[in-house]
C-alpha cells in the first residue's frame, strides 16, 4: 500500500488549493453574508491574466504573477463598487443573484478576451520530479502548499494583530454593533471583496502551471472551494484549511482505492454524512437562535 | 390591475390559450413548451424557496430523476407512459421525504451545501450508471405519450398537454399559497421558532413541502422525457439548478405568477440575444445584475410598478406593494 | 476583437432593420454548432470552416448559379437547445439541409425532428449510434471512433503489447472511446487490466496514474480532449510512468503539444490526415482536399486547421456534390447524398450506400507521435 502515501501527497496539494478558494468564500461570507458565486470567476482571472502578461505582453514570469494579482483584485474592487455595494439594502438571495450574474459576466468577457481555447503556464521552478519516499511530487506541488502555508499565517496576523482585521472581525460577528462603535462596516466589505479577489486569484496562478487555465476552469473550482469552506464552518482560519485537505485527500483517495468515475460523489456523500451527524458543521459549536 | 384570485387565474388561462394562435407555425411554440415545463420547476423551487424559506441548489436531481425514470422505463422496459410518470413523482416524492429530514434539518450555507451535494452525486450517478441510463451522451428513442388515438407527436400537441398539466400546478400552487399551510409556511419563513411556539409542526411541514416541491420537479421531468424523447445528463446539472434560483428571483419570490414570469424570460432570452452571437453570455449576465438591481422584489412587483411609474409620471418615493 | 464586435452590432441593426433585400433565390442549409459552451472547441472550428467554404462557394458562382445561405446557430452543447433551435431551422427557416450538431448527445436529441420533417441532416458528431442503424435522413461526417481504436490496437497487436489500462473522460466523447476500447480489445488479444475515467475539469489525475503505475498494464491509453489529457501526460510525467502512453484523435492538434509542453515527446495517437497533410505522398487521394483546407483555413483564421473543421468542410463539400447532381429540394439532396461515391474528403474517403451512412473506412486514420514538437507518422 506504498500507493497511499502517493494518493494524500496529490490529495494535500489539491486540498491546498480549495482552501485558498475557500477562504476567500469564507472572508466573503462573514462581511456580507451572501455567498460569492463569482469567487471561482477571480481564481480564472488569476491563471489567464498570467498568462497574458507573460505570453502575451512578455513579462518576465514574477512580473506578470504580481500584474495578474493586482488586475484580478481590481476586478473585485470594481465588482464590489459597481454590484454589490448600491445593493446596500438588498437580501441576501437578491444579492447571490447578482454575484451569479456577475460570473456569468466576467466570465463571458474572458471568453470574448482570451477566446475559448485553454493555454498553458509554465512552472515557476521546472517539471523534474521530486522523489518524497515512494511517492512523486513536482515543485510546482511545493509552491502551492509553501504559499498556501504563507497566505493562512498572513490571514491569522491580519485577523488578530492588525486594527483592519479586528475591525472586520467585529463586522462578520455584528455589522450593527460594529457601526456603532465607529466601524466603516461599507469599507470593511470593499476590504472583504479585495482580500478574497487576491487570495482567489493567487491560487489561480499557482495552479495553472499544472493543470492550464482557460476563460471556464473557475466554475469547478470555485464549487469545491465553497465545499471547502462549508466544512470549515466559514470561518477564515485553520478550519477552511483542514476542510479544503480533507476534500482533496477524500477525492484522491477515492480516486484511487474505489472508483475513479464516483470520486466526487464519494467525497461529497462523506460530507453529507458529515453534516447529518452535525448540522452545525464540523467545526461549528451549536448555537441557539435567537428570536 | 386584476385582484381577485379566481380572475387572476382565468386571465392566465386565457392567455396560455392565445398563445397558440399567435405564435402559429412558428417554431416558438416548441421553446413555449419548455417555458411550460420551466415554470413548473420555477413553481416547484419557489414554494420551497419563496414560501417556506428553505434554499435548494439541487433541484435539477428531482427533475433528472422523473426525466430518467420515466426515459428508461418506457424507452428500455417498455412500460406505460403514464404509469410510470405517476409511479416516478411518487417514488421521487418518497425519496425526498426521506432526504428531507436530514437535510431540512440543515440551515443557511450548510443547507445550500447539503443539497448542491445531493444534486452533484445524483448527477454523477447519471453518469456513471452507463448500462441503465446510456451514460453522457444520452439515452435516444424515448417514446411519445399517447392518449387513446391521440398520440403527442407535434409541437402544438406538446404544447396543450405540457400547458394543462402546468396550469393544474398554477392551480394548486396559488391554493397552496393561499390556504392554512401557505400562511404556516410564510411564518416559518420569518421564524421558525416563533411557528413552532404558535403550534406549526415547522420540520414535518418543511418537510411535505420539500417532497410537494419534488414531485412536481419528478412531474416536469417526465414531461420533458417525453416531449424532447432524449435525456442526456448534461440537462440536470448544477448549472440547471442555478438557472432554476434565477428564474425564482428574477420572477419574483413568493409569488406563483412570478415564477411563470422568470421561467418565460430566461427561456426566451437566448432566443432574443441570439443576433447577438458570442456576445450573448455577457448581455445576460448583465441583465440579471441589471434586473436586480431596478427590481429587487422581481418582475412580479416591478413590472406593474413601472407601468404605474409611466403612466402617473411620478418618480421614486413610492411603495411597492408585495 | 472590436472590429468582430463592430461586424457583429452592424449585422444585428441589418436584421434589425428587416433586410430583406436580396430578391435572388438562394438554396438555405442550416448549421448547428456548439460554438460556446463545453464543446465549443468542437463548435467553433466547425462554424469558421462552414462559413468559409460557404463564402469560397459563392464567391465562385453558387452552386448552378445560386447562391447558398448559411444560417448558423449556436446550441452551446446542450440537447435542449439543440432541439428548439433545429425547429427554428426547419420551421422558420425553411432549410434545405442541416449540418451538424458537433455533439452525438445533440445529434441523437435532434434525429426525430429531422427524420418527420424530412430534411437531410449531416452530423459532425462520430457516435457510432447516430448512423447505426440507417436513419433515412442522417448522415455523418465525423470517423467512427472504432476506426481510432483498431489503429491503436494494430499497432500494440504488432509490437506483442497485450495488457492495456484505460483512462477516458467522463463525457460523450470518453464514453463512446471506452465502449470501443473494451468491445474490440478481445478481437486484438487485448485485455484491459484497469478501466477509470476522470471528470471533463479535474486537475489532477495522478491517483488514477499511481493506480495504473502499479497495474500489470504495458501500455496506457487515454481517451479525451482538451486539457484532461496534457494533464494526464504531465502527470504521467511526474510519476515517472514507464510504459507507453496512447492519446485518442481528440487532442491530434499543435495545441495539446504546446500544452503538454515536454511531456508530450514521445506519445502517440490515431488521427485524421489534416495534421500530417504536408508529410502525405501526392499520390495520397485525399491531399488534395487537405492542403487546400490546411492552407485557407491558415489564410482565413490566422490557426491551424483541425479534423474537428475537416468534418463540417466534408459536410458542406458532400451537400454541394449532391446539389449539383440533382436538385436542391430535400428530398433530391438526400437521394444524391447515399449516391457519393469516392469522394475524397478531409476526414476520408466517403462513400455513402442505403446501408452505410457514415462512408469511412480504416484509411481515415494514420497513427502519429509527438517528436521534438511535431507529428511524425508512425509506420
Amino acid at each position: 500500500m506504498e500507493q497511499i502515501l502517493q494518493y494524500s501527497l496529490s490529495g494535500i496539494a489539491t486540498g491546498a488549493i480549495y482552501a485558498l478558494i475557500g477562504i476567500g468564500f469564507s472572508i466573503i461570507y462573514n462581511a456580507t453574508g451572501i455567498i460569492n458565486f463569482a469567487q471561482g470567476e477571480f481564481v480564472m482571472l488569476g491563471g489567464i491574466l498570467t498568462f497574458f502578461f507573460l505570453d502575451i505582453l512578455q513579462f518576465p514570469l514574477w512580473g506578470a504573477i504580481i500584474l495578474a494579482v493586482t488586475g484580478a483584485t481590481l476586478c473585485g474592487l470594481l465588482f464590489e463598487r459597481l454590484a454589490i455595494r448600491p445593493l446596500a439594502k438588498a437580501t441576501p438571495i437578491n444579492l447571490v443573484i447578482v454575484t451569479i450574474g456577475g460570473s456569468i459576466l466576467i466570465r463571458g468577457l474572458a471568453m470574448l478576451i482570451w477566446g475559448k481555447d485553454t493555454h498553458s503556464v509554465p512552472s515557476f521552478s521546472g517539471d523534474n520530479p521530486i522523489a518524497i519516499g515512494s511517492a512523486t511530487l513536482l515543485p510546482q506541488h511545493l509552491w502551492i502548499m509553501g504559499i498556501t502555508l504563507a497566505v493562512i499565517c498572513l490571514n491569522k496576523y491580519f485577523f488578530y494583530h492588525t486594527i483592519n482585521g479586528k475591525a472586520m472581525r467585529a463586522c462578520a460577528y455584528n455589522p450593527r454593533a460594529a457601526g456603532l462603535v465607529g466601524i466603516d462596516v461599507k469599507r470593511m466589505v470593499l476590504l472583504s471583496f479585495v482580500i478574497s479577489s487576491a487570495m482567489g486569484s493567487l491560487a489561480g496562478i499557482i495552479i495553472a502551471p499544472l493543470t492550464m487555465t482557460a476563460y471556464d476552469v473557475g466554475v469547478m473550482l470555485g464549487l469545491k472551494g465553497f465545499c471547502a469552506a462549508i466544512i470549515g464552518g466559514m470561518s477564515t482560519g485553520m478550519s477552511v484549511v483542514v476542510g479544503g485537505l480533507l476534500l482533496g485527500v477524500l477525492e484522491s483517495l477515492g480516486a484511487g482505492l474505489i472508483s475513479s468515475g464516483y470520486k466526487d460523489a464519494i467525497a461529497f456523500i462523506i460530507l453529507l454524512l458529515i453534516l447529518f451527524i452535525r448540522p452545525q458543521g464540523l467545526f461549528g459549536k451549536a448555537e441557539t437562535e435567537r428570536v | 390591475m386584476i385582484k381577485h384570485p379566481l380572475c387572476k387565474y382565468t386571465a392566465f388561462v386565457a392567455l396560455i390559450l392565445i398563445i397558440p394562435f399567435v405564435l402559429k407555425g412558428s417554431y416558438l411554440i416548441n421553446v413555449m413548451v419548455f417555458v411550460g415545463i420551466n415554470t413548473m420547476l420555477a413553481i416547484a423551487l419557489n414554494l420551497l424557496l419563496g414560501y417556506a424559506g428553505q434554499i435548494s441548489l439541487g433541484h435539477a436531481a428531482f427533475f433528472g430523476l422523473g426525466a430518467y425514470l420515466s426515459g428508461v422505463l418506457t424507452a428500455t422496459h417498455g412500460m406505460n407512459p403514464w404509469l410510470v410518470m405517476v409511479a416516478a413523482a411518487v417514488g421521487v416524492g418518497l425519496l425526498a421525504f426521506v432526504i428531507g429530514f436530514p437535510i431540512l434539518r440543515l440551515k443557511g450555507h450548510y443547507l445550500a451545501m447539503a443539497t448542491l451535494g445531493f444534486g452533484i452525486i445524483v448527477y454523477i450517478v447519471f453518469n456513471e450508471t452507463v448500462d441503465i441510463t446510456g451514460g453522457p451522451s444520452g439515452l435516444s428513442g424515448i417514446p411519445n405519450l399517447k392518449l387513446g388515438p391521440v398520440a403527442f407527436d407535434s409541437d402544438l400537441k406538446n404544447y396543450y398537454l405540457v400547458w394543462i398539466v402546468t396550469l393544474l400546478v398554477v392551480l394548486l400552487a396559488v391554493n397552496l399559497a393561499d390556504s392554512r399551510i401557505g400562511r404556516s409556511l410564510r411564518a416559518i419563513h420569518d421564524s421558525e421558532v416563533a411557528a413552532r411556539v404558535m403550534g406549526v409542526n415547522a420540520r414535518l411541514l418543511k418537510v411535505q413541502i420539500f417532497a410537494l416541491s419534488a414531485v412536481i420537479s419528478s412531474l416536469a421531468g417526465s414531461l420533458y422525457a417525453h416531449t424532447m424523447a432524449f435525456v442526456a445528463p448534461a440537462s440536470f446539472g448544477f448549472n440547471f439548478s442555478v438557472e432554476l434560483l434565477t428564474m425564482v428571483v428574477i420572477g419574483g419570490l413568493g409569488s406563483i405568477y412570478g415564477s411563470f414570469l422568470g421561467a418565460l424570460l430566461l427561456t426566451l432570452l437566448p432566443e432574443f440575444l441570439r443576433f447577438l452571437h458570442d456576445y450573448d453570455i455577457v448581455f445576460y449576465g448583465l441583465l440579471l445584475m441589471v434586473m436586480i438591481m431596478f427590481m429587487p422584489g422581481g418582475l412580479v412587483r416591478g413590472i406593474p410598478a413601472l407601468l404605474r411609474r409611466m403612466m402617473t409620471g411620478r418618480k421614486k418615493g413610492e411603495t411597492v406593494d408585495a | 476583437m472590436g472590429h468582430r464586435l463592430l461586424s457583429y452590432l452592424l449585422a444585428a441593426v441589418f436584421m434589425l432593420s428587416g433586410a430583406s433585400a436580396f430578391a435572388a433565390p438562394t438554396i438555405k442549409i442550416g448549421a448547428l454548432f456548439s460554438v460556446t459552451g463545453p464543446a465549443a472547441f468542437l463548435g467553433e472550428p466547425e462554424r469558421n470552416t462552414a462559413v468559409m467554404v460557404v463564402d469560397q462557394i459563392n464567391k465562385a458562382g453558387g452552386i448552378k448559379g445560386k447562391k447558398i445561405e448559411l444560417i448558423v446557430y449556436d446550441t452551446n452543447g446542450d440537447a435542449t437547445k439543440a432541439k428548439q433551435l433545429v425547429n427554428k431551422l426547419i420551421k422558420n427557416d425553411k432549410v434545405s439541409a442541416i449540418i451538424g450538431p458537433s455533439t452525438t448527445g445533440e445529434s441523437m436529441a435532434i434525429i426525430n425532428d429531422v427524420e418527420k420533417a424530412g430534411v437531410p441532416l449531416i452530423s459532425c458528431a462520430a457516435g457510432i449510434k447516430i448512423t447505426e442503424p440507417v436513419k433515412k435522413w442522417v448522415f455523418k461526417t465525423a470517423q467512427n471512433d472504432s476506426l481510432a481504436v483498431a489503429r491503436i490496437y494494430e499497432y500494440l497487436q504488432k509490437n506483442r503489447l497485450n495488457k492495456v489500462a484505460i483512462l477516458t473522460v467522463s463525457d460523450g466523447f470518453g464514453q463512446s472511446g471506452r465502449e470501443q476500447l473494451k468491445a474490440q480489445a478481445k478481437k486484438y488479444g487485448i485485455s484491459v487490466v484497469s478501466d477509470d475515467t476522470y471528470g471533463p475539469k479535474d486537475t489532477d489525475m495522478s491517483p488514477q496514474l499511481t493506480k495504473i503505475r502499479g497495474s500489470k498494464a504495458q501500455a496506457l491509453i487515454c481517451w479525451g480532449t482538451n486539457p484532461g489529457p496534457a494533464v494526464v501526460a504531465k502527470n504521467a510525467r511526474q510519476l515517472g510512468l514507464k510504459m507507453p502512453v496512447f492519446m485518442s484523435h481528440g487532442v491530434s492538434s499543435k495545441k495539446f503539444i504546446q500544452l503538454a509542453g515536454d511531456a508530450a515527446e514521445g506519445l502517440k495517437l490515431p488521427s485524421g490526415k489534416v495534421i500530417v497533410a504536408d508529410l502525405l505522398p501526392a499520390s495520397d487521394p485525399q491531399k488534395k482536399s487537405l492542403m487546400a483546407f490546411v492552407n485557407d483555413y491558415k489564410k482565413h483564421y490566422r490557426a491551424e486547421g483541425d479534423h474537428f473543421g475537416g468534418h463540417a468542410w466534408d459536410a458542406v463539400m458532400l451537400l454541394k456534390g449532391a446539389i449539383e447532381r440533382g436538385g436542391d429540394t430535400p428530398a433530391a439532396i438526400r437521394d444524391q447524398l447515399e449516391k457519393t461515391r469516392q469522394f475524397h474528403g478531409i476526414g476520408g474517403t466517403f462513400t455513402f450506400t442505403s446501408q452505410d451512412h457514415a462512408g469511412l473506412g480504416k484509411d481515415a486514420f494514420v497513427l502519429v507521435e509527438v517528436k521534438n514538437k511535431d507529428w511524425v507518422i508512425v509506420k
